[in-house]
């Protein structure tokens, strides 16, 4: 009995552990979990350049300025493409002369925005859809075209100046916009799914059964995720500005302290949507509805203002939408933060009322 | 440092000494009511000596690991007290916890992590840790220090959950079944370590549904069962409650019907009798009394013996006397 409070092995003692030691460690053993595996890697850093690089090459090897047409081969149909030859505009129009069956079917693909039927009376038949702007836009092109080089005069002179500098080509819309859907991605899966599986894994419990500190834990988790998003930001940037010659206006800082907050906003809505799930399949199903609207209505592909004016002071208030607008104002503009306090509040409003939210709720077991 | 804070860290430590006879774990009238209908515990007491191995006992869903929970503070009681090392868990958690090594029943850690990293994780939690490297050489692991946890084999998790909760130098070890599952090397393995423990002057409290278990590693043990302990006492005790100590097990090629219970519970030297599968079993107090009667018997009613031995009684056969039931039964 006199025994029984001693020490069970007194002499065994390593060394004491200072505050941040369990913090560390944490952050540690999650950077080297994350490190081998290659999955992380690949839809981390990979995904993202492999979309940047697809996109960027499609769009830009298709300029919206040329327009290409098909000219139903008939006996006008010649006569029809020295017209569009003759004209000033026959630089930025393409066409083809083909039999009808292959024209229509052209058209129903995209290959060609307009169709040209010459008709019985030295005329032309135009078929367009409405609904394709750039069907729209091939009309009257063609249109100009075809009149201005059949010797049509025009009453007042004009001319034209071509734009495509870089700062308003897709690519530089569309890197800052894939970089906050990152941010969201990695931030939601990265937090959420790794405590769902620690927590079905019963690790979570085997942790808070140690004298580990939950806010250690927790901020060891946030931590790792800062890192990795330095790791995302240098890539994507340094990405655009190298492969695409992307001008990046907004300093260093600037990005990477919107990004923080993004991440941390993200990381908030990871950790609030993971803190009650028992399974992963249920958390999947819950992360995608949670990020299912911002990849829609966030503007990562396309501008949000596409939408309508109706809603769209609900698409602004979505973290996403903040987010990618900050950055692009950034990026592209080079606008200070004080510009950008309405975004930056919202960040802030999500990622406060989220942690809140999700440490009432939480559950470690 | 400011003398206000050494005062503070001073009082505080202070009020952390271990108070002397207190009990190494303690818990009165302990219920535990899962969504209002289920109860898992209904009202089990238990106190378990500072040095001692404690042994839960019983079959899957006795309440067995509903209540090791409640003692480690990661389950709330719906009602009843806890002491552990006289300190509750509402006053002291964070001490507590330096105090106490757990491993759980089924954790599965990361498997990216190798054995020294995981180690060296949990070592980090406490303020003064044991070294990895003597944990690692005790649990037999440290020739796998550098594997990843996912290529290691059960007996070997199995082993490293253990360690974990060792490296913190515990005061008090829960264990909850910790060798199910496991081959019977593994198994001594793991028993010799708990000894090795409990030498040193630990406590261990571990859940088991092995009997041979609960007989050689524990001190004391308690049988439960439907959330309550049905008996307590050393494997010893509880195997003379049964009144015999020997068992003779037969089996007849006539039909025994419920009439024949009566006639073996007749003969000499016998304390209670039970069917099982076709089995007659006798709990005996002299066998050399017994077995006699019981060939005289089988003669006489011109049956045959297919079937005898005899054995020492185990707890097996006290835990069937109680319930009816044999332990590994769902």
């Amino acid at each position: 009995m006199t025994v029984a409070h001693q020490t069970p092995s007194p002499a065994a003692i390593a060394h004491r552990n200072g505050r941040w030691s369990g913090f560390l460690h944490l952050l540690g053993a999650r950077l080297l979990e994350l490190k081998r595996e290659p999955e992380v890697i690949f839809w981390v850093f990979g995904f993202p350049v492999l979309l940047a690089l697809g996109l960027g090459i499609a769009f830009r090897n298709k300029p919206a300025s040329v327009t290409s047409v098909a000219i139903v081969a008939t006996p006008g149909s010649q006569e029809a493409l020295a017209n569009l030859k003759r004209s000033p505009r026959n630089s930025s129009i393409r066409a083809d002369v083909v039999d009808e069956a292959q024209a229509l079917q052209g058209f129903r693909l995209g290959k060609y925005d307009l169709v040209i039927t010459p008709d019985a009376k030295e005329g032309f038949e135009y078929r367009y859809d409405p609904a394709r702007p750039e069907s729209v836009l091939a009309r009257a092109e063609v249109d100009d075209a075809l009149q201005s080089g059949a010797g049509r005069k025009d009453p007042v002179p004009t001319s034209a100046v071509t734009s495509s500098e870089p700062g308003s080509r897709y690519i530089d819309f569309l890197i800052p916009g894939l970089l906050g859907m990152n941010l969201m991605n990695s931030g939601m899966w990265g937090i959420g799914f790794a405590l769902v599986d620690m927590r079905q894994r019963k690790v979570l419990k085997r942790f808070v059964a140690t004298p580990m500190r939950r806010s250690d834990f927790l901020l060891a988790l946030t931590s790792s995720r800062l890192v990795l998003m330095v790791i995302e930001i240098a890539l994507l940037l340094g990405f655009g500005v190298l492969v695409f010659h992307m001008r990046v206006l907004g300093s260093l800082f600037n990005i990477l302290f919107i990004a923080t907050l993004g991440a941390i906003a993200f990381g908030g809505l990871g950790l609030l949507t993971a803190s009650r799930a028992q399974k992963l399949e249920s958390v999947s199903g819950l992360m995608n509805l949670v990020m299912m609207p911002m990849w829609i209505f966030s503007g990562v592909f396309f501008s949000s203002e596409r939408f309508p004016a109706m809603v769209q002071p609900l698409i602004k208030l979505l973290p996403l939408t903040a987010l990618n607008d900050a950055l692009r104002a950034t990026i592209l503009q080079g606008a200070s933060l004080g510009t950008q306090a309405g975004r930056l509040l919202i960040l802030v409003l999500w990622a406060v009322v989220s942690f809140v939210l999700a440490l009432r709720w939480f559950r470690w077991t | 440092m400011p003398l206000s804070t050494s005062i503070a860290r001073l009082e505080s430590h202070r009020s952390f000494r271990i108070p002397k006879m207190a009990p190494a774990i303690q818990c009165r009238d302990l219920r535990k009511t899962y969504d209002g209908k289920v109860e898992a515990v209904r009202g089990l007491s238990l106190e378990i000596e500072p040095g001692e191995c404690f042994g839960l006992l019983g079959p899957n869903g006795a309440g067995k690991t509903t209540t090791i929970e409640i003692l480690e503070g990661l389950l709330a009681p719906t009602s009843g007290e806890v002491t552990i090392l006289g300190h509750t868990w509402k006053e002291s958690a964070r001490q507590l916890r330096e105090w106490l090594g757990i491993s759980l029943q089924e954790t599965r850690l990361s498997e990216k992590l190798t054995v020294r990293e995981t180690i060296n994780l949990f070592a980090s939690f406490y303020r003064e840790p044991r070294a990895a490297a003597e944990v690692l050489q005790q649990m037999q692991l440290d020739e796998k220090a550098d594997a990843w946890v996912g290529k290691l084999s059960g007996g070997q998790r199995q082993r490293l959950a253990v360690a974990t909760a060792l490296v913190g130098n515990p005061r008090v070890l829960f264990l909850d079944e910790p060798t199910t599952g496991l081959d019977p090397q593994s198994r001594r393995q793991l028993w010799d370590i708990i000894r090795t423990f409990q030498r040193a002057g630990g406590t261990v409290l571990l859940t088991t549904h092995y009997m041979d278990e609960a007989e050689r590693l524990c001190d004391r043990l308690a049988i439960v069962d439907h959330g309550q302990v049905i008996a307590e006492g050393t494997p010893a005790d509880l195997i003379d409650r049964l009144g015999g100590h020997h068992m003779v097990e037969f089996q007849v090629s006539g039909n025994s019907d419920g009439s024949a219970v009566d006639n073996w519970r007749a003969l000499p030297g016998v304390e209670s009798v039970r069917h099982d599968n076709g089995l007659v079993c006798l709990n005996v107090r002299e066998p050399h009394l017994t077995i006699p009667a019981l060939l005289d018997a089988v003669k006489k009613k011109g049956e045959q013996l297919l079937h005898l031995t005899t054995r020492q009684a185990s707890l097996e056969d006290v835990f069937v006397r109680l319930t009816g039931r044999h332990l590994r039964e769902e």
